[in-house]
């Protein structure tokens, strides 16, 4: 009977642990899942823009002496905007392009990011501080103690995905993005201009990624590799939710970051490659995604 | 095949035989295996329009078999590399059966993800030596005959694998099985209405393509006396389809021209360290913003003729 409770608990402890990871993917993959509705372009510099974001907030705290909470805001937006620009230069002249050339662009403005970020500050990664704020006891769930900062990570990705979701699916202007991503030709008839709506929407999914670097930086050594390391497993995690919806996006994430979790309990050797085999059977099942259209 | 194709061939084969005695022979057989890897990534892209950013797995899978065969298993060279090779077919049929169910961005996702698992499945393996790869392969001598420990001699060797796998790409590529690929990659519902299988004209593309990838990867094996992590890794799949974008999409040619570029790159820069990424990155960027049909792409429209 112990012996059952004892892997209830440690099932448990896993799972919720787990959810951190999650986070990061349903950032992440929600990141993507708008970029690619907008601008069918798939964004290979994701992860490269989510290390940069953590990167950022480590010179904003190293080199200016601006800590965690102001650099949460200020890393995504100076990444946000690199983003902008990215967009205006580069990637708007490839519109009317195959996708695929979209994906081989983004790929090579990642390689140029982790080249230059590697060769500023080395392969081995940076010390990032868990902020003042959290260095408080653990957070008592009744089958766990969670530290403070993990348990901000679920709960603040929680409140920007789902504000995501409500601004993209509830607002005015979200109603106006769903309409662009429908029938951009008749949307920018009714005024609306589309083309700065693509730049800001490329933006804003960058800067989410930026965010998620921020978060990320305490928990992760801010390395250059991060990056790349959680781009491809996001990307197994869209193939698997489908990029048609938002929600769905979000949701795959943190089910398999706990899925994750559980492996870490049952057979640790599989949980680096858990999700892709959960891609493959979902692929063998149900070829359009979970969420996906045919 | 036409006068412009065969010209090139020639000053290819030219370029193989004499490069020996002017270049040193490692570096050219890093070339060669690093274009026959192109070429094979470049039937899948060029040809199926399929574009999979996994093709690490078959040329770090032939690489890490081949090494095995020859290191633990103690066979012949020759075999060795076949063992690769067959390795990478099967692991290709069981990921290209996968991965062609779906299309566009997916794909290149799906292929990039299934890549990234053998990735982890090798870091954790017992048989690949982990962080130190497996090192000291023996080269071993050719049927059991000819030692292939002099560079020179080893030099002939990866030259034939090298031109007996173009040669047979090129076949396939100019087969009816081949005609009926591009019309797959120009107009796949066309194909089908015509009554072709389209799904298992790609998945025998994507057998051979795997296929060629390993034998390139095993070759490399033998050549330098060392399977890693960093052959069966996601930069290894990018090097392929910078390699072949930079050379030309769809040419014969192309995928060669851009090994070499690449290779030659690689070895020049090598003591500046990341800047090697950084410029890979920025080839990248400029040949798809700028110069989408890469060298020989741009040489075939100048001239008018297949190459």
């Amino acid at each position: 009977m112990s012996d059952l409770w004892y892997d209830l608990e440690a099932f448990l402890q896993q799972g919720t642990l787990g959810l951190v990871n999650g986070a990061f993917y349903a950032i992440l993959s929600l990141g993507l899942a708008v970029i690619f509705g907008m601008l069918n372009v798939v964004n290979f510099a994701h992860g490269a823009q989510f290390m940069l974001g953590a990167f950022v907030a480590w010179m904003l705290l190293n080199w200016a002496g601006i800590g965690y909470w102001a650099a949460l805001v200020v890393a995504p937006l100076i990444v946000g905007l690199l983003g902008v620009l990215i967009e205006r230069t580069m990637i708007a002249r490839l519109y009317k392009l195959d996708h695929l050339y979209g994906l081989l662009l983004t790929f090579g403005l990642a390689l140029i990011i982790e080249g230059l970020v590697r060769n500023a500050f080395g392969s081995s990664g940076l010390p990032y501080r868990v902020p003042e704020a959290f260095r408080i006891p653990p957070v008592d769930l009744g089958y766990m103690l969670m530290p403070a900062y993990r348990f901000w990570i679920v709960v603040v990705s929680l409140i920007v995905c789902l504000g995501t979701w409500f601004a993209i699916e509830k607002t005015k202007l979200g109603s106006y993005l769903r309409a662009a991503v429908e029938k951009p030709q008749l949307v920018q008839a009714f005024g609306v201009n589309v083309p700065l709506m693509m730049t800001a929407t490329y933006g804003a999914g960058v800067a989410l990624a930026a965010f998620a670097g921020v978060l990320a930086a305490p928990v992760y050594s801010v390395n250059p590799a991060m990056g790349a390391n959680f781009i491809i497993i996001v990307f197994a995690v869209v193939v698997i939710g489908g990029m048609g919806s938002i929600l769905g996006s979000i949701v795959t994430g943190y089910i398999l970051g706990v899925i994750e979790g559980f492996t870490r309990v049952y057979y640790p050797e599989a949980s680096a490659t858990v999700v892709f085999v959960i891609m493959a059977i979902v692929l063998l099942v149900r070829p359009t995604g979970l969420f996906g259209r045919a | 095949m036409p006068r412009s194709q065969a010209v090139a061939l020639g000053l290819m084969v030219a370029f193989i035989a004499a490069a020996p005695f002017l270049l040193f022979p490692v570096y050219v057989m890093k070339v060669l295996c690093f274009a026959l890897y192109a070429c094979a990534f470049n039937l899948l892209l060029g040809y199926a329009g399929l574009l999979s950013f996994g093709h690490a797995a078959y040329f770090g899978m032939g690489s890490y078999l081949s090494a095995h065969a020859a290191k633990v298993w103690g066979l012949t060279p020759e075999l060795a590399i076949a063992t690769g090779g067959l390795t990478a077919t099967l692991l290709g049929a069981a990921f290209g059966y996968l991965a062609i169910r779906r299309q566009g961005i997916y794909f290149a996702m799906i292929t990039l993800a299934l890549a990234q698992m053998v990735y982890f499945v090798c870091v954790q393996a017992a048989f690949t030596g982990g962080e130190d790869g497996i090192q000291a392969v023996p080269r071993g001598a050719l049927f059991g005959v000819v030692d292939l420990v002099p560079d020179f001699t080893l030099y002939w060797v990866v030259a034939a694998v090298f031109l007996a796998g173009f040669l047979v790409l090129y076949r396939i590529v100019h087969s009816p099985f081949g005609q009926v690929l591009k019309a797959i990659r120009d107009n796949e519902p066309r194909a089908i209405s015509l009554g072709y299988r389209s799904d298992d004209y790609k998945l025998l593309a994507f057998v051979l393509s795997a296929a060629f990838a390993g034998l390139a990867g095993g070759t490399k094996a033998i050549v330098f006396q060392i399977a890693t992590l960093t052959d069966v890794n996601w930069p290894m799949s990018g090097e392929a389809v910078l390699m072949t974008l930079l050379g030309g999409i769809g040419t014969m040619f192309g995928p060669v021209v851009g090994a070499l570029i690449i290779v030659t790159l690689q070895a020049e820069l090598a003591q500046f360290g990341a800047w090697v990424t950084v410029i890979q990155g920025v080839i990248f960027v400029a040949c798809v913003l700028a110069f989408r049909r890469g060298i020989i792409g741009e040489l075939q429209q100048a001239i008018r003729r297949p190459l």
